[in-house]
């Protein structure tokens, strides 16, 4: 064995493409399935979870008013970072989830794809779910889908990677801006995904990670009245009623968790569930 | 210089030509068939020039009808043992990679296409090569999207698609053909233009390097009996082209009674119709972009102006000015506007019409400028005058010649755009958006420009209305040539 003090490393926040620590001045161990040590999480707070809030409102109108062709390109790009963490996102699956390392190899690969998968829907998901309207009338109309603005993602518990990235990426690659609460005993995936978005061209802000305690700050999130949206997946079941009533003072657009097999390919109902549809009418004559 | 001096002085640009030692031209090429380069069987050789200066840039293989049977059985045992098993999201994954690897290598692909195909530095690198890696971006998205496409559930291939592109723009619309067919897929056996091979053969290297299986995609290069081999195998499910509207017919009467499912996009004669309450500048800049943009090699220039009666002053003379300004010559000079013209065969074409024009009553304007001494060139020129009638108003000159009409009321307008064999564009220039949408309900034609011109977009559906071909290349509606539906 090496006498080697391994260097150990402060996991942070990921909060307008910074990495502040918890203005609580918190953490909690982060342990693997056995129990053992793995790091030290930031614990995110109800101020943090507001600022994150604010990052993402602010970075909204750059990066919903961004072309999709190119939001499609930034966020294929995230998929090839990806790919160069693989290995380090499997030890974390692995450890995390408790997973052989081929089960965590599948996990991590099927998250990839699944990110690649959502990010060629950029350009396409108008032409599907967009139309042109028939009215009986001289009158040009259409119906487009935009995106509805500040998402709160509460992150699978389970499945920290790829449930992660099945949540995540249905939120941003139509234009959405997300304040995502990673899973609270397995954040690191989540910890090591806001590394690559920061070195990626997801803008700063676009995607904001909190680690903590999902019963502490995701009633924040679901109260806060410049969030426009929220998904619970990762919402603990004897908490969803009371963070949908909390959604319901804005009228916040709810998914509400359901059982759901991340490794199947999804379809378009994360995305369509944050989209809003405009309808233009505009009159036809000489 | 001295700063008095200067005053009376003609500012002019400083040479700044793109470097070509970017790219790296072999003397000669083989055809591309199974994933290798083999020689042909049965053709010959042939060589490719740049336009620009005559200089022999290659010599080309000519595939002949044994090399491209080779082809198809090659596309066909990759369709069956490979592309056809693989995953769709695999296949999609291979796309991106291509798609990649184009935008790593765009700068070479710009250089190798301006010296191919005469067109300027500015366009190909700004134009053509951006919306190839675009185009695959797009489609490779599509690969495992299918379902969602509206074509039903888990739509099929239809096999091997036998591919014939034009030399406008070479590179472009191999993309268009080879991303969708891909994506869908089905494996392909190309054919590019004789006079623009060069970039599709660099496109075949491009599939080695993403590691496409062998047979995914075959380049046979040739000219027209190259592409009759190919469009009239038996082995072939799907025939598209780009072309002339000549061949386009042949195609059609020679596909007849195979079964194979068949793409056109042909020739185009568009209306750009500018009413005078159009902002004059911005219209002008529209008219110089849709007839001037790629030497006018382009099936939906906007050849056709139509000016209405009380703004052709106005228009004409700003419209005179501003070709004043284009600068026309070395296609890998950075500061060219105007390219050389493809070939001999298309410049003497474009002279005869110019001729007839003048010999029928209309009468000419060219830009005054100097014209390279070797090369092919032709300077933009306005036809003022023109009638109906005229052959130089009713037949695509496929050159930067501008033929000139009026009409006094948006029915006119609409009359004298649809009296066309063709319908593949058209150009509106109005401030009032309930007539642009009056007008783009009227004019039979496959894609409407309104304020704009010649855009392009690979989520937005191309082609044509009546004799410009049928099927349409782009986004969702692109899908469906290549689907069994």
């Amino acid at each position: 064995m090496s006498d080697r003090i391994d260097v150990r490393k402060t996991y942070k926040l990921y909060v307008g493409g910074k990495f502040p620590r918890s203005e609580s001045g918190r953490s909690y161990e982060v342990t693997d399935r056995k129990g053992h040590f793995l790091a030290n999480a930031a614990m995110g707070s109800r101020k943090d979870a507001r600022d994150a809030v604010v990052a993402a409102r602010s970075a909204f109108p750059g990066w919903s008013t961004a072309t999709a062709y190119n939001r499609g390109q930034v966020l294929y790009r995230v998929a090839e970072l990806l790919e160069g963490r693989r290995s380090q996102f499997v030890d974390e699956v692995a450890a995390g989830e408790g997973l052989t390392t081929r089960k965590a190899e599948a996990a991590v690969d099927e998250a990839i794809d699944r990110w690649v998968w959502y990010a060629g829907w950029s350009d396409k998901i108008a032409q599907v779910h967009g139309s042109t309207n028939p009215v009986a009338g001289p009158y040009f109309d259409f119906s487009v889908p935009e995106p509805t603005g500040v998402v709160a993602v509460v992150a699978p518990q389970d499945s920290s990677l790829l449930g992660l990235v099945s949540v995540l990426a249905p939120v941003v690659v139509t234009g959405n801006v997300a304040v995502v609460l990673a899973s609270e005993e397995r954040p690191l995936p989540a910890v090591t995904l806001s590394e690559v978005l920061a070195t990626s061209d997801v803008p700063g802000g676009v995607v904001n990670v909190l680690t903590g305690r999902t019963t502490e700050v995701a009633p924040w999130l679901a109260s806060h009245m410049d969030v426009n949206a929220i998904d619970l997946a990762g919402a603990p079941a004897d908490a969803v009623t009371e963070l949908q009533v909390a959604a319901a003072d804005n009228l916040k657009r709810v998914v509400r968790p359901e059982a759901t097999d991340w490794a199947r390919t999804p379809g378009p109902q994360r995305m369509l569930a944050f989209l809003e549809t405009k309808t233009v009418w505009h009159p036809i004559g000489v | 210089m001295a700063v008095a001096e200067m005053g009376s002085k003609k500012f002019d640009y400083a040479p700044a030509p793109e470097s070509r030692a970017i790219v790296d031209i072999q003397p000669s090429y083989g055809l591309f068939i199974g994933g290798q380069w083999v020689d042909p069987t049965d053709g010959h050789a042939f060589k490719t020039i740049s336009p620009s200066s005559e200089e022999v840039l290659a010599e080309v293989s000519e595939a002949g009808p044994g090399d491209v049977d080779r082809a198809v059985k090659a596309a066909r045992k990759a369709y069956d043992t490979v592309w056809s098993k693989l995953p769709a999201r695999e296949r999609g994954k291979y796309l991106f990679r291509i798609a990649r690897i184009l935008q790593e290598r765009a700068r070479e692909l710009a250089v190798l296409e301006s010296l191919d195909n005469g067109k300027p530095i500015r366009e190909s690198r700004d134009v053509d090569v951006p919306l190839v890696a675009a185009w695959f971006f797009h489609y490779a998205g599509w690969a495992d999207k299918l379902d969602h496409a509206g074509f039903g559930s888990s739509p099929k291939p239809l096999g091997v698609a036998g591919q014939v592109i034009p030399w406008n723009f070479p590179l472009l619309m191999l993309a268009w053909k080879v991303a969708p067919a891909l994506a869908c897929g089905n494996t392909v056996v190309l054919k590019p233009a004789e006079t623009t091979p060069l970039t599709a053969l660099l496109f075949a290297e491009i599939c080695q390097q993403a590691d496409l299986p062998p047979g995914v995609v075959n380049i046979v290069t040739g000219a027209g009996d190259t592409g009759r081999s190919l469009v009239e195998h038996p082995g072939i499910d799907k025939v598209a082209f780009t072309g002339s509207t000549e061949v386009g017919k042949m195609i059609a009467r020679s596909t007849a009674g195979t079964g194979k499912k068949v793409t056109l996009e042909l020739g185009g004669k568009a209306a750009n119709i500018v009413f005078d309450d159009a902002p004059v500048d911005q219209a002008v800049e529209g008219i110089v972009n849709g007839i001037f943009f790629n030497q006018g090699h382009v099936c939906c220039a906007g050849s056709r102006l139509l000016v209405q009666e009380s703004a052709f002053d106005e228009v004409l003379e700003s419209l005179k000015r501003r070709l004043s300004t284009l600068r026309l010559g070395d296609p890998l000079d950075k500061n060219t506007d105007i390219g050389a013209i493809n070939s001999l065969e298309q410049l003497t074409r474009i002279r005869e019409l110019s001729e007839v024009g003048e010999s029928e009553g209309a009468a000419r304007w060219t830009v005054a400028c100097e014209l390279p001494d070797k090369g092919f060139w032709f300077p933009p020129t306005v036809f003022t005058g023109v009638s109906q009638a005229h052959r130089i108003a009713r037949e695509e000159i496929f050159g930067p010649v501008l033929s000139v009409l009026t009409f006094r009321t948006p029915q006119e307008a609409v009359e004298k755009a649809n009296n066309t064999p063709y319908g593949l564009s058209a150009g509106v220039w109005t401030d009032k958006g309930s007539r642009i949408l009056w007008m783009a309900d009227k004019l039979r034609a496959g894609v409407v420009w309104a304020n704009t011109f010649n855009r392009f977009d690979p989520t937005s559906p191309f082609g044509g209305y009546k004799e410009s071909g049928y099927g349409r290349e782009g986004g969702r509606h692109g899908l469906e040539a290549y689907l069994d539906v």
